[in-house]
């Protein structure tokens, strides 16, 4: 009887692990398979005899030359970065303030104020951008840099908030109150104390607004001209219409970048939950 | 003392007002200005105020008086040297199939004409439609300021020859079905979701520590990676000539004319979307189950309870929370998904998004667009709240 009732649990146990382990490679498998894809010499979209025995001559960097040595790839990076810059400093300026605001238990009107921040983490892309589109372009900001900028900053700011609001969760009031005794104002309380305390939450949250900002194509779609193109949209029209694998070059470069943002937000977290030293 | 109480609130909200009027500014005022557009249409109202005052005091029945007729002329001749005329014909054109032609046709034909007895002759001669009371009820409806016609379309009603409201013919209702679709596969992929991210979520949960971080991170690296590229990834894999339909062919599973259609169609939409959001149900639930000490399970085992029984009366209630976190948030990011169907969903597997973009950017019916928008948002709303009511939106966290 026992023996039965061992032998149907290491069963269950083992489908259990394989079910697991196979939800795993469905999450990861897909993101990895383009990484070689985009070695190819050939211009397909999967694996050549050649890539799959290992012939060098089958791999090549053609498709990265290609991405790299092209005027319109080489702007989208650009306006990628400026937009998405500028969006994460303002995000994260008026995000962690309005975050500190939020911890004082004075603060009237908490949670309505918090949804309001919050909203644009949760309305659909496609309705933010599509009110956008109708306001902004009644203030001639669309086909501007400025009109992104705004409209990213928007939309990341509510990261900025929820993280940096995690931490404060965890910060002492009492030093404040021990700065304020020794004499400090409330600016150098803030610049030394409070800031230092925060900061892993502060940084998680600008890594979190400047990859919303630079992964962001629906609001480029509706309020962009040609000249405000970034990497998101340029993939996008990459995928629907001229189809090449250029796009998995540019691919295996985003997964490089998120792979980092990743792993520096997963190290101040870490930090931020370690008990701080005296 | 009351004053000073005021005082310290009004203090304490100082930090937060930057951020509050930043986002009223570039993100409200622009959900508001998008709720108006979607019942508020001045265009046709402005171009052709008299004949909508004269139609104004029309029977809606017999053919109009000449002086309906002789405003009109004047006035659709009037927008198109405003360059107006084919923005006000497309609006009556929306409201009656037809009309552009009808107008376009007799605009052409009355430039040529420098004055008639009757214009209402006229104009009947040149096509018997102006002699029908629908094209007339066609240009007053059109050219009402305030009209909830968008919200009409959108919800598949339509105005009666009496006025009364009545549901569009069959073959006509669009949007309704559509709603219905998105909400129907939203709901699958929040449990396709929920299926697959619990087991592995326990699993993260109660593994041993030094594979915690290792597991998480599998979950975490497709939390981070920019959509666009797994979309990517998903028509690479699912395509005909894709790398799954190429390795089942090689392996001589199915023989090479016979390549599944994957992607372009409603699988490609349920396989991406659930990819996408699976780490967002995956994390609320981990975060949850860490919580929950290993006692209980082991106390129930004691008390002779087998796994499934001890599984589903002591540690799955403990869950709960975490099972409504992610399923909601899940849920609301799933039936406002608009990138990934369009990019892998092809005719079929559309959802409510892609046709506010389609009415957006190809038909430009932005009044339709919009009061799309405006229910796609009160469903939004609604989740919301219940979100709101069992989770607490200051308890979200991200990862």
């Amino acid at each position: 009887m026992a023996t039965i009732r061992g032998r149907w649990e290491n069963v269950g146990r083992l489908s259990y692990l394989i079910f697991c382990t196979a939800v795993l490679l469905f999450l990861v498998a897909p993101i990895l398979v383009i990484v070689p894809l985009s070695f190819n010499v050939e211009p397909y979209f999967t694996f050549t005899e050649g890539m799959l025995a290992l012939d060098p001559q089958a791999y090549s960097l053609r498709w990265y030359r290609s991405v790299f040595g092209d005027e319109q790839w080489l702007l989208a990076m650009v306006n990628s970065l400026t937009i998405g810059i500028s969006a994460t400093v303002l995000a994260t300026t008026l995000g962690t303030l309005a975050a500190l605001g939020l911890a004082n238990p004075a603060m009237p009107r908490r949670s309505l104020a918090m949804g309001l921040l919050i909203s644009p983490m949760i309305t659909p892309v496609i309705i933010s951008a599509t009110g956008m589109f109708f306001f902004y372009s009644n203030l001639g900001l669309t086909q501007t840099h400025l009109g992104l900028i705004l409209a990213h900053t928007a939309l990341g700011t509510p990261f900025v908030v929820i993280t940096v609001t995690a931490t404060l969760a965890g910060f002492d009031p009492n030093l404040k109150r021990a700065a304020a005794t020794l004499g400090a104002g409330p600016l150098r309380t803030f610049i030394r104390v409070q800031l230092p305390q925060i900061a892993p939450g502060v940084i998680s949250g600008a890594l979190f607004a400047f990859a919303t900002s630079f992964d962001e194509v629906v609001t480029v779609l509706f309020m962009g001209g040609l000249d405000q193109r970034t990497i998101p949209r340029q993939m996008w029209v990459g995928i629907r219409e001229q189809i090449s694998p250029a796009i998995l070059a540019v691919a295996t470069f985003l997964i490089t970048f998120s792979l980092l943002f990743m792993i520096i937000v997963e190290w101040l977290r870490r930090r931020g939950n370690a008990p701080a030293k005296a | 003392m009351d004053g000073t109480l005021k005082t310290v609130r009004l203090r304490a909200a100082v930090p937060v007002l930057p951020l509050v009027a930043f986002i009223l500014v570039t993100f409200i005022a622009p959900l508001a200005t998008m709720l108006v557009r979607s019942v508020y249409d001045p265009l046709v109202a402005g171009a052709m105020p008299e004949t909508l005052f004269l139609l104004s005091e029309w029977d809606g029945k017999s053919i109009p008086r000449e002086a309906v007729f002789e405003a009109a002329v004047r006035e659709l001749l009037g927008a198109r040297q405003a360059r107006n005329l084919g923005r006000v014909v497309t609006r009556i054109n929306r409201v009656q199939p037809g009309m552009r032609s009808v107008i376009m046709k007799s605009v052409r034909k009355l430039r040529r004409i420098s004055g008639s007895d009757s214009w209402r002759d006229t104009l009947i001669d040149m096509d018997p439609a102006w002699g029908k009371a629908q094209t007339w009820q066609a240009i007053r409806r059109t050219g009402e300021r305030f009209t909830m016609r968008h919200y009409l379309h959108a919800l598949d009603l339509d105005r009666g020859p009496g006025g009364g409201i009545v549901r569009q013919k069959p073959e006509r209702r669009i949007y309704m079905p559509l709603l219905g679709r998105t909400l129907a596969v939203s709901l699958s992929i929040t449990a396709l979701c929920l299926l697959l991210g619990y087991p592995v979520a326990y699993l993260i949960a109660h593994a041993p520590h030094r594979w915690t971080n290792l597991l998480l991170l599998l979950v975490l690296v497709p939390f981070w990676t920019s959509l666009l590229v797994r979309t990517t990834s998903w028509i690479v894999l699912l395509q005909t000539r894709g790398v799954i339909n190429d390795a089942l062919v090689a392996l001589g599973l199915i023989a090479e004319e016979n390549r599944i259609a994957m992607i372009y169609n409603m699988t490609g939409t349920v396989v991406a979307m659930t990819h996408v959001l699976l780490p967002f149900m995956v994390l609320p639930l981990y975060s949850v189950m860490r919580t929950i000490p290993p006692l209980y399970m082991n106390a129930a085992a004691t008390l002779g309870a087998s796994f499934p029984r001890a599984f589903w009366r002591v540690y799955w209630p403990q869950t709960q929370p975490g099972v409504f976190a992610g399923s909601l948030l899940v849920f609301i990011l799933a039936i406002g998904y608009y990138i990934t169907p369009e990019l892998v969903g092809g005719r079929s597997g559309q959802l409510i998004s892609n046709m506010i973009a389609y009415h957006m950017q190809q038909s430009l019916n932005w009044g339709l667009a919009a009061a799309l928008s405006g229910i796609l948002l009160l469903c939004v709303f609604v989740i919301y709240l219940i979100y709101d009511r069992v989770v607490g939106i200051e308890r979200m966290k991200l990862g």
